[in-house]
């Protein structure tokens, strides 16, 4: 089946994007990151450890840009200008990549995005050349403002960074993928594998997670369940649900051909 | 010898007077690695570490790609 995920022109076999943070270290990352099947990975941009051993591998080294799409990644940003800065770095790293993930947070207790900066960002970073997937709140009017501004994927959360929570409101999401022609990625909030099914089946795109892997018991297993979720949910979108209701006067099985009854 | 401070990364260090950035990177022990770096908020390309010169009170941001979601 040709059903590929295509961000920027580019397309992509698997629908799932997944972080590389919080792992005990590169052997873990790197297994789990093989078992989700994922191409596009997030990576974030911090300084450099002066203290650090210069023989120490580097994250590159491990997943190198040859064999995955790097998405640098703003996290930790809570100003426009931050956000930018990082990402001019990073495309300074990455040799001239262009497509990044914006995220400009509120707050340091929920980790809640402020899309008045995100929009501000997202306005430099598409002048300058960048190709924007931008994380945002399920905001539909938000979202299609990211959109119009000339954002390549829109991807709003579930239910907060690093929370587990699953999919809070269904219903804006499906209100963004109706306002919004790119793709649409759940990103932050997906728990367990059937959050990321659910976020399939209601249409989405794809859906991008980091702690709900790295912060399982086996990470490695659990990158595997959110692989088949993924397909699995992505699978039943296409399929096409039946229709729910409350009883059926359909049975499965054939209603004319049933043996008599002994008692008249 | 004339000295100039520079932040490096929030610290101050003191470095010899027209220490260019690729002796200070090499110092660093990070020459070869893949790093980027900024310099008062603008973007200096690996290609010009050379013969960027440094100069007091500049503010360095040298940065490397982690793990992270």
């Amino acid at each position: 089946m040709n059903d590929k995920l295509i961000i920027a022109g580019k397309s992509y076999n698997s629908r799932l994007l997944v972080g590389t943070g919080k792992y005990k270290d590169f052997t873990e990352t790197k297994a789990a990151v093989e078992a989700s099947g994922a191409e596009i990975i997030t990576i974030a941009i911090r300084r450099s450890n002066i203290g650090q051993s210069p023989n120490e591998p580097s994250l590159l080294e491990i997943l190198p840009p040859s064999k995955y799409t790097l998405l640098p990644n703003t996290a930790g940003c809570y100003s426009a200008e931050d956000a930018v800065r990082t990402l001019r770095l990073a495309r300074e790293l990455l040799d001239g990549h262009s497509l990044v993930k914006l995220e400009v947070l509120g707050d340091p207790q929920s980790l809640y995005p402020n899309v008045i900066e995100t929009i501000a960002a997202a306005k430099t970073l598409v002048a300058d050349g960048f190709q924007v997937m931008v994380y945002t709140s399920d905001d539909p009017i938000v979202a299609k403002q990211l959109e119009d501004i000339g954002c390549v994927a829109i991807m709003p959360l579930a239910s907060l960074i690093g929370s587990g929570m699953g999919i809070l409101n269904p219903w804006n999401l499906q209100l963004i993928m109706e306002r919004v022609q790119v793709p649409v990625i759940v990103d932050a909030g997906v728990g367990t594998a059937s959050d990321a099914a659910i976020a399939m089946e209601l249409g989405c795109a794809g859906v991008l997670m980091n702690t709900a892997i790295a912060g399982a018991q086996q990470p490695v297993l659990m990158a595997s369940a959110m692989k088949q979720a993924v397909e699995a949910g992505r699978s039943a979108f296409l399929a096409g649900r039946m229709p729910k209701k409350l009883y059926s006067a359909s049975p499965s099985s054939p209603t004319v051909g049933i043996i008599g009854s002994t008692r008249s | 010898m004339k000295v100039i401070t520079v932040s490096i990364n929030g610290a101050a260090r003191q470095l010899p007077d027209s220490t260019d950035v690729a002796t200070l990177i090499e110092e660093m022990g990070l020459t070869g690695k893949r790093i980027a770096l900024e310099r008062n908020g603008e973007i200096v390309p690996r290609s010009t570490f050379a013969t960027q010169q440094l100069a007091d009170g500049d503010r360095l941001e040298v940065v490397v790609a982690v793990g992270g979601g």
